[in-house]
């Protein structure tokens, strides 16, 4: 998603962004190309390219042997840092005991996204291992190039004499030395100016299936770190009273109750709320039970989210505001038809409802500069962000990019939400002690910032034979892009956002129309985890089976029909079916539904088998297919789609953030309900073998399962599901 | 007012509200950060650790009512079941961000100390508490049932 945003940004409306901040990806590309070199500093002051120096800005090899990658990609658990690692021993020729991880940050050029054109550093939009796989190779392989040449210098070997495995040196006659040996001397090397890569057939860790994670232990034994266990001496832990609605102010405050509790040692007012500061976080919650505050409410919204749906499935009976894909004459089509089957699909806020709950460390040192600790998902943004509220330049803030406990697209935020409060609180207590903002469960399930409520209206056109004809599609929501910086990337009055994978159906129509009604609420929206796609492919998916129903064709087949075009499509959907054993009929009780979508660059093919047990669906077993290019890390990709899977079937079952007079009805897990163990069904991956550049894993394992047990459903004699979540007219 | 609490075989006294759950005392007054905050109310099992053997969610647990017991966290959970899950759990890659995992670890060391061989249903009973957001709960089924059958043997 970020991928198509970022380079479309205005930069003038990015007033906090850091100098430099926004280059044109063509500079940055062609940086790139050259193997080693890096981006010039600005598009409008390309003087020298200066190569960028592996070993300082990539790999790090400290004199005890460890070598330590430099991530330019945020670790929220769908394992980049595993990827990067992978991509670089690869090449280096380094052992795994020697490999550590550690986020990066604070130089665009070395770390910018390139499928954002470098703009800007990030992660999102499941672009981890695309903008990495040359990268992170070429910077492996200068390393070793600079590790050879060291070694041949210090023994008077030709350079051909010396080879590299295992984390060793070694030469023809004897010599041999470690990494660690050689690490100072071949840092100060002459930078290759070009640098050869390894020809696929000799991969040994690239498609690897064995080879398992490297920070797995560590997450199975508690010592793996996340922001919340940031450890600094003197660090305090505020946590902040929010408006209970959304877009409300504070009027006044009275903190006289909140600091007789025991550990409170301060009650400050920041931007975005009170913020009550205690020496551990228990006495932050009890501060802030016993704090008072009169809210100023009149900018705030106010109505519920049924008064917003009701309002949304209005809007989709009337004309749509803008034209997001036309093809043909859908009106005109569905006019002539000889039937018109229509239907109307809803799908609720989302929570993102990631185990750690949003945080953020700061502190000020003596010489003025500001470190700021947290799941930074666009650190350029947030130290351009934090620079501005300490009064400091964007050079004087350290970003230090921690691993998350999950994320799913909460921690990009263009106000930097929980990072500004960090910074805000710290200097709002004269920097006397670091600081850190946690937010309790309840904070972040009404922090705002949801998958975005919409509604689908259909209609499709069969003509006298029966052959679809005709499809029309109407999308009414907010617009996650609009009121922030990148708001430049709506065109023609579409949000890209609201429309991918509605907007780009795959299949051979000839009548197309996709519109789009963007609406006003002031409940703050944001991309979650597959983004447009978690209502598109639903939608798109379901409505399609109801039409292929009333045609009377195989679900399979017809689709395959339709694709006849988009031979990515077919295989990805042939693949799930051969191994679902589609045309071989379903064990007694089981029924099957299917579904196949793209969305960023990858295609997954989901097959749900269910049974129905008293009108709520049990779904056994999941097949899984996906395109996603070369597969750097086949169990990875295999991780990311079930727990996509896991992710997307809990969203569709019983997942729904509702507002009732403006204010949040959900808190905890309680009531908004994520997938348990005892729900999640058996998923068996396969992946399509690719010579293709590798594409993304991390939310594309999403949106196909929902549409997948909807199906099933409705081959199962239920109802067809247009309303979710499904617990809300099942049996549960 | 000072309680005396057994964690991880170390007694220590802490000069605590009494209403402070176990679960801050753990990480913010003793520092021992591998056991987690998700929900503050039993309905993740992200602090779950061990009282007197016992997987207990320790933001529920209230520092007056922890005295006298032995407190076991993520950092000292020991012994061949301990060592085992958490090798099985490494060698399967079920961790994805890893932040519900001390939990998940907590709860299936308890359920093999006290089932050795536990069917999917005993393991859905044990962990329905412990919700992973990442979904890997197909690994840590597939973990338990490795881990059981490597201590079998
Ligand atoms: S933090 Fe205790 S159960 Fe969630
Ligand atoms: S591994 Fe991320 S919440 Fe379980």
């Amino acid at each position: 998603m970020l991928n198509k945003i970022i380079p479309e940004l205005n930069p003038a409306k990015i007033a906090t962004s850091r100098r430099g901040f926004l280059l044109g990806a063509s500079a940055v590309a062609g940086g790139l190309m050259v193997g080693m070199r890096a981006a010039p500093a600005s598009a409008a002051s390309d003087t020298a390219v200066e190569p960028a120096n592996p070993l300082a800005g990539y790999i790090h090899i400290a004199p005890d042997n460890s070598v330590t990658i430099l991530s330019s990609q945020f670790d929220m658990g769908q394992g980049p840092y595993h990827g990067l690692a992978t991509l670089v021993v690869e090449e280096l020729g380094a052992d795994w005991s020697q490999i550590d991880v550690k986020g990066a940050a604070g130089n665009t050029k070395l770390y910018g996204n390139i499928l954002w054109g470098g703009a800007v550093q990030g992660t999102g939009g499941s672009t981890s291992i695309a903008t990495s796989f040359d990268r992170y190779r070429q910077a492996g392989a200068a390393a070793r190039e600079m590790l050879i040449a060291a070694a041949a210098d210090t023994w008077s070997v030709p350079a051909s004499q010396v080879s590299v495995s295992g984390g060793k040196l070694t030469d023809t006659s004897g010599n041999s030395a470690t990494f660690g040996d050689m690490a100072a001397k071949a840092a100060a090397m002459a930078l290759p100016t070009e640098v050869k890569l390894k020809d696929p057939a000799d991969w040994t860790q690239i498609g690897n299936e064995k080879l398992r994670r490297f920070d797995s232990a560590a997450k199975a034994n508690g010592t793996h770190d996340f922001t919340i266990d940031v450890k600094l001496d003197g660090l305090l832990t505020a946590v902040v009273a929010h408006p209970p609605k959304f877009g409300a102010k504070v009027k006044s405050f009275d903190a006289a109750e909140a600091l007789k509790v025991r550990g409170v040692t301060d009650v400050v007012e920041i931007p975005r709320g009170i913020a009550v500061v205690g020496e551990h976080m228990w006495a932050a919650i009890k501060g802030r039970e016993a704090l008072t505050v009169e809210w100023d409410e009149a900018q705030a919204e106010t109505r519920g989210s049924a008064e917003i749906m009701a309002e949304y499935k209005a809007k989709a009976g009337e004309a749509q505001q803008a034209t997001a894909r036309t093809e043909g004459d859908a009106a005109a089509a569905l006019s002539s038809a000889a039937k018109v089957i229509e239907a109307t699909y809803e799908f609720p806020y989302l929570a993102h409802a990631a185990m750690e709950p949003l945080n953020a460390v700061a502190r000020r040192n003596a010489d003025g500069t500001l470190e700021v600790w947290g799941g930074h998902q666009i650190p350029d943004v947030y130290q351009g962000i934090s620079a501005k509220i300490a009064g400091v330049k964007p050079e004087q803030v350290t970003m230090h990019v921690m691993k998350t406990g999950g994320g799913f697209g909460r921690r990009a935020v263009a106000d930097g939400d929980v990072v500004a409060e960090a910074v805000s609180v710290a200097r709002a207590i004269d920097y006397k002690a670091p600081v850190k903002v946690q937010w309790t469960r309840e904070d972040d399930m009404r922090g705002g910032r949801y998958r975005p409520a919409y509604v689908h209206s259909f209609k499709a056109g069969l003509d006298k034979d029966n052959n679809l004809v005709a499809w029309h599609n109407h999308i009414v929501g907010q617009s996650i892009v609009s009121g922030t910086p990148f708001e430049g990337l709506i065109k023609d009055g579409v949000d890209g956002t609201s429309v991918e994978g509605a907007s780009n159906i795959p299949y051979g129509i000839q009548n197309i129309n996709v519109g789009l009604t963007t609406t006003d609420v002031k409940v703050p929206v944001l991309w979650w985890r597959a983004v447009g796609s978690t209502h598109t492919a639903y939608a798109v998916e379901s409505f399609l089976d109801e039409v292929i129903a009333e045609i009377g064709a195989d679900p399979y087949a017809y689709r395959m029909e339709l694709l006849k075009d988009h031979p990515r499509h077919a295989a990805v959907l042939k693949l799930a079916a051969d191994k679902a054993g589609w045309t071989t009929p379903a064990p007694e009780g089981r029924f099957r539904g299917l579904a196949v979508h793209e969305s960023f660059s990858s295609v997954v093919a989901h097959i749900a088998e269910i049974s129905m047990d008293n009108g709520t669906p049990i779904v056994h077993k999941v097949t899984v297919a996906v395109d996603c290019g070369i597969a750097v890390n086949p169990d990875t990709i295999k991780a990311q789609m079930e727990g996509g899977t896991g992710f997307g079937l809990g969203s569709i079952l019983a997942e729904e953030l509702t507002l009732v007079n403006g204010e949040v009805e959900q808190g905890n897990y309680d009531t908004y309900t994520p997938l348990r163990i005892d729900a999640m069904p058996q998923v068996d991956v396969h992946i399509v073998p690719s010579a293709n550049k590798p594409t993304g894993v991390g939310e594309p394992g999403v949106p196909s399962i929902g549409p997948a047990v909807a199906n099933a459903i409705a081959a199962a004699g239920g109802r067809r599901i247009r309303v979710l979540p499904m617990s809300k007219s099942m049996g549960t | 007012m000072a309680y005396n609490l057994n964690i991880n075989g170390e007694q220590k006294s802490f000069d605590v509200d009494e209403d402070m759950p176990l679960l801050w005392v753990i990480r913010d007054v003793a520092g021992l950060t591998g056991t987690k905050f998700g929900c503050g109310l039993a309905q993740c099992g992200a602090c779950t650790v061990h009282v007197d053997g016992v997987p207990t969610r320790s933001c529920q647990l209230q520092v007056s009512d922890a005295e006298g017991s032995t407190i076991t966290t993520i950092e000292g959970v020991t012994g061949k079941v301990a060592e085992t899950v958490q090798k099985v759990w490494a060698d399967l890659d079920v961790p994805q961000c890893g932040y519900c995992q001390s939990g998940q670890v907590m709860a299936a060391v308890a359920l093999l100390n006290e089932t050795p061989k536990p069917t999917d249903e005993d393991i859905n009973d044990a962990l329905s508490g412990n919700l992973c957001r990442c979904a890997t709960y197909q690994r840590i089924r597939a973990g338990i049932h490795e881990a059981a059958k490597r201590l079998e043997a």
